[in-house]
């Protein structure tokens, strides 16, 4: 039942202070979420303060100058820092979004940086993703077929079924949606989440695939896909600009017109 | 210890293949319930100030019957979905679930039997 009390490691104390170098003129400080599975304490929240002028543009650019210069135990993970493999995701300002993406200049305050909520935290930004993935391998994410491929060519898909994947196949897998959603903290055991839901409509959409019906009576489950109650979080947060309620919706659309 | 693999975990008992008829009944009756609210509010506010006499004139028309009769099925069978849907997301418990999931069940039959009776009652003279 409902729990009154937040558990222990929910409990975030405040952590160190590190100010930026006399002198500096445009600064910001960043307070960012810090837990150490090792050390058997709480999580804090350290504030950094930087000079921008050192600095690049991007929040990501922050993180990466405090972890060179002012803190080297600072984790997170990222990688292309232009916003297409989706590592630096994490909860911004109190929005889910790409660090890589996401100007330090959006905001006049303080910024404060957390893991993506909700999901179990490895160390400091670093969220375990594990089951996250094992959702998306669960739903089959390739072209699934009776029929042969030819032999001499590609499969062919007309010009206007390929539109149908546009706003699909940009999707990343940041998993900002899915964890910006509340149906997806409270049961995402069972529940696929926005981001899942989107790919598996990736596939369903897709002209090329015979398994449509296989597909839709995989996801017809009342945790699976239902747990959806339109609450739209997914779509406000994408920071590739997608719509993954549109998707679900449309994959509920789909499951009513095979019954009438 | 869990040692199952995480797509092990993720498949879980597999697909129920239901939820869909839940899904549109709930639409369904929401476009139902959408005038018969309305016109049920209207009547409500109306008969307040009228005589027993006069309501129960009101209550024998057959119109007036069905639609109430109608409203009040929709009215139930939507909060018994409604209510499911809260229960499913809220409580993690697996036997308080199913017995809360039971417990409204019967609570809101229970509940449209008497409402259902009572307009029979009235309109069919008993």
């Amino acid at each position: 039942m409902a729990e009154f009390t937040l558990p222990k490691n929910s409990k975030v104390k405040k952590g160190k202070t590190f100010s930026a170098a006399d002198g500096a003129k445009n600064k910001k400080t960043f307070k960012i979420y810090r837990w150490e599975p090792d050390s058997g304490e709480n999580p804090r929240i350290d504030s950094y303060e930087i000079n921008l002028d050192n600095c690049g543009p991007m929040v990501l650019d922050a993180l990466i100058y405090i972890k060179n210069d002012i803190d080297p135990t600072l984790t997170f993970r990222r990688s292309c820092r232009e916003g297409i493999c989706g590592s630096c995701a994490m909860n911004i300002n109190g929005t889910n979004t790409l660090a890589c993406t996401k100007y330090i200049s959006d905001s006049n305050r303080d910024i404060p940086v957390y893991p993506l909520p909700h999901m179990e935290v490895k160390k400091d930004l670093v969220p375990n993703l594990t089951h996250f993935y094992a959702q998306y391998a669960s739903i089959k994410p390739w072209i699934q077929t009776q029929t042969a491929p030819p032999p001499d060519k590609e499969r062919l898909q007309s010009k206007e079924d390929r539109e149908k994947l546009d706003g699909l196949y940009e999707c990343i897998l940041c998993a900002c949606c899915s964890t910006s959603c509340p149906s997806y903290w409270w049961n995402s055991d069972r529940y696929l989440g926005p981001a899942i839901l989107l790919q598996a409509y990736r596939w369903i959409a897709d002209s090329r695939d015979e398994y449509t019906g296989e597909r839709l009576d995989d996801l017809e489950d009342p945790f699976r896909l239902y747990r959806c109650h339109t609450i739209m979080n997914c779509t406000n947060t994408c920071p590739k600009g997608l719509n993954p309620a549109k998707s679900i919706a449309e994959i509920k659309k789909l499951l009513v017109n095979r019954t009438l | 210890m869990n040692l199952r693999t995480p797509l092990a975990n993720a498949r879980g008992l597999g697909s129920a293949k239901q939820g869909t008829e839940h899904f549109w009944h709930q639409r369904l009756t929401a476009i139902i319930l959408v005038p018969l609210t309305l016109w049920f509010t209207v009547n409500l506010f109306l008969l307040s100030a009228m005589e027993y006499n006069t309501v129960i004139t009101w209550l024998n028309s057959p119109i007036n019957a069905v639609l109430l009769l109608i409203y009040i099925i929709s009215a139930y069978y939507h909060a018994m979905l409604g209510v499911r849907v809260v229960i499913e997301d809220y409580i993690h418990s697996e036997w308080q679930k199913i017995a809360c999931l039971i417990l409204v069940n019967v609570l809101v039959l229970l509940a449209e039997l008497v409402a259902i009776l009572s307009v029979l009652k009235i309109c069919l003279g008993l």
